[in-house]
């Protein structure tokens, strides 16, 4: 359990809402809802449209495709995120691996808080730079 | 006439004990008796109809009942457009609303929606151990099992089963310095004694609107803020925001009618030569704004009474800290306890959309309700549920007939599905009304599962999920602008999807 006050306190420390003032994390903290998953439940779902937007309060996930593990994510990092900008149904699953408690804003909202708050957009941008980049060395 | 006086429900062991009285709990009693299930239903309140008996302080509730629909009062049908009275298998017990409504609008008043419940009550024969107050609660380990002991204020009561529906009804307030200086929705007052005050309200949902709405020709001045903007329901197409009855305070603000409504974090309140100034900052440019009013009401919601339940385990979560639950509303951390009423809002479901379940309101959680009751007793009391065989040529048909007009479907949108199995075992079986997310993750045999979903940009439509050879897949029908969905565009579009697990419609494709 949380209140808005507490969310605000604790998404300070992530590097995506790092540049947000007192008053911004308060109006972040009111605009996401708090969700919270027990162990094994899926949170985002493969093919499935209408998805949300997830940040990680506390717990570790697994992102699976076709059941098979490529990633794990944890407090302080997001998903859901690529599907909503494309416009299309998650090509994962995101699975609970402990208890985990996450931040979500609903998939028809992300845009206009992206567009509102752009430093957050900005560092959205910079963990996606940085992905496509280890892809590339990956590849090379 | 001992007997008639006597309360009902002693305290002692029962297989379930169901603790409150407003339509949550009085719903999952009636489903109880109705499977035979034996059960003590106890409440500190005097009489039934839970929040109903306080609130909404202003005008009238915000869900309606259209006596004049198109469908029988006594009908399945009608609970589409009836969203306030309880379910009932019995038809003379269903649609009860429509008889306490005096003519002046849809949307009963509050004496009218507590006259509906206890009728329901009454008729229903709903036996409630009134003014018995849970107080505690403990497990205890016996020869049979794990049971819960409730200690009441009548004594205590055993069971393996306990379904808590007490609400979400505790005023929270946020620990912004000086909210002591404020008083809680829950404390307002008869409109009357705010003639001519410059009011404050914090918070922008439906309790906010409402003080606002009703206090408009009362207050000198309002001002309401929260950190986020607010939207109404008219532009989410859904429940989520403020609802239209609460929307002349927009309009008062628009045109400058002495309304304000800020988009700030509230800072701190403070006592200033006689009144309070409340300390803001601006959510748009962090700048700092003050507000001088004569009172501050904090309209910042309601938690769960959950008493000690948090201490033996049961997890929670968001500022109502509502328990977390799976698809049958049992706590996701201690099992055997279940939640019925507005607090199965906890089991989110998928959220399409960012469109919730209404398991917040009735006409959402009476559906929640039937189910709950029907998992509890095949799961803790060997009865298995009806599983009626369909012809398969009559699974189309059927189908979207309930994508049309079932009023599961319509009131608990992506959240509760029509699922049909098929299996060589037991051929074609009608499952009945499940939660979408168990049907999702659950294994089992070939199925098709019929939703009413929203998209949020206005298009309602039906989906169907097929799970065929152990995979899931959704394919949405087409929207319809009378949200007719039984159209022959309709029927070809649910033909070539069923053929995925029906062989009767393959080839019969688009």
């Amino acid at each position: 359990m949380a209140t808005t006050e507490e969310i605000a306190d604790t998404i300070a420390s992530f590097a995506l809402f790092a540049d947000l003032n007192s008053p911004q994390l308060q109006s972040v903290a009111h605009q996401f809802e708090e969700a919270w998953f027990p162990e094994s439940e899926r949170i985002l779902r493969q093919g499935l449209t209408g998805s949300g937007f997830y940040v990680i309060v506390d717990g570790t996930c697994s992102i699976r495709i076709d059941g098979e593990e490529r990633a794990q994510l944890g407090r302080g990092d997001y998903f859901g995120e690529v599907s909503i900008l494309l416009g299309e149904p998650p090509v994962a699953d995101v699975v609970a691996l402990t208890p985990v408690r996450c931040i979500v804003l609903a998939g028809p909202k992300v845009e206009a808080f992206l567009t509102s708050n752009p430093r957050v957009g900005f560092r959205m941008l910079q963990a996606q730079a940085r992905r496509l980049r280890n892809a590339n060395r990956w590849r090379s | 006439m001992a007997e008639l006086t006597e309360r009902p429900h002693p305290p002692g062991d029962y297989p379930v004990v169901v603790v409150g009285s407003g339509p949550g709990g009085l719903q999952v009693s009636y489903f109880l008796s109705r499977a035979g299930i034996g059960h003590a239903v106890i409440s500190a309140d005097p009489s039934p109809g839970g929040m109903f008996r306080r609130w909404p302080f202003f005008q009238r509730l915000l869900s309606w009942t259209k006596p004049y629909a198109a469908a029988d009062r006594s009908s399945r049908d009608f609970e589409r457009w009836d969203w306030n009275s309880l379910l009932a298998d019995e038809p003379p017990l269903r649609g009860l609303q429509a008889e306490f409504l005096d003519g002046s609008s849809d949307f009963p008043a509050r004496p009218e929606m507590e006259a509906n419940l206890a009728a329901f009550a009454e008729r229903a024969s709903i036996a409630v151990r009134y003014g018995c107050r849970w107080a505690a609660t403990r497990r205890e380990d016996g020869p049979d099992g794990g049971r819960f002991v409730l200690e009441t204020t009548d004594g205590e009561y055993r069971a393996r089963v306990v379904v808590i529906a007490v609400g979400v009804a505790e005023p929270y307030s946020p620990p912004t310095p000086g909210i002591e200086l404020t008083s809680h929705y829950a404390d307002t007052r008869e409109a009357e004694t705010y003639a001519g005050k410059r009011l404050f309200i914090i918070g922008k949902q439906n309790s906010g609107f409402e003080l606002a709405s009703g206090l408009l020709q009362w207050a000198r001045r309002i001002t309401l803020a929260s950190p986020s903007p607010a939207k109404t329901s008219v532009e989410t197409h859904s429940l989520v925001g403020v609802r239209a009855r609460y929307v002349q305070p927009f309009e008062d603000s628009a045109l400058g009618g002495g309304v304000d409504i800020l988009a700030a974090a509230i800072e701190s309140i403070s006592r200033l030569d006689g009144s309070l100034r409340v300390a803001l900052r601006r959510s748009d440019n962090g700048m700092p704004v003050t507000v001088d009013a004569d009172e501050v009401i904090a309209a910042t919601g309601f938690t769960c009474p959950l008493l000690d339940l948090p201490a033996l385990g049961v997890a929670t979560f968001g500022q109502s800290r509502l328990p977390a639950q799976t698809a049958f509303w049992e706590s996701a951390t201690v099992p055997g306890i279940y939640f019925a009423g507005t607090i199965t809002q906890g089991s989110s479901g998928l959220k399409k959309h960012g469109i919730p379940s209404y398991s917040g309101a009735v006409h959402g959680h009476r559906n929640n309700s039937r189910i709950l009751v029907r998992h509890i007793a095949e799961r803790h009391f060997g009865i298995p549920p009806d599983r009626p065989a369909l012809a398969e040529r009559d699974v189309l048909g059927y189908l979207l007939g309930e994508a049309t007009r079932a009023p599961e479907l319509w009131h608990q949108k992506a959240y509760l599905a029509r699922v049909v199995s098929t299996s060589d075992a037991d051929g074609i079986r009608d499952e009945g009304i499940l939660p979408l997310t168990h049907v999702l993750d659950s294994d089992g045999p070939d199925s098709i599962a019929m939703t009413v979903e929203a998209d949020g940009a206005g298009s309602i439509y039906p989906v169907v999920y097929t799970r065929a050879g152990g995979r899931v897949e959704e394919h949405a029908l087409e929207a319809h602008p009378l949200l007719d969905f039984e159209t022959s565009a309709h029927r070809d579009q649910l033909a070539s999807i069923l053929g995925r697990v029906l062989p009767a419609y393959r080839g019969r494709a688009v």
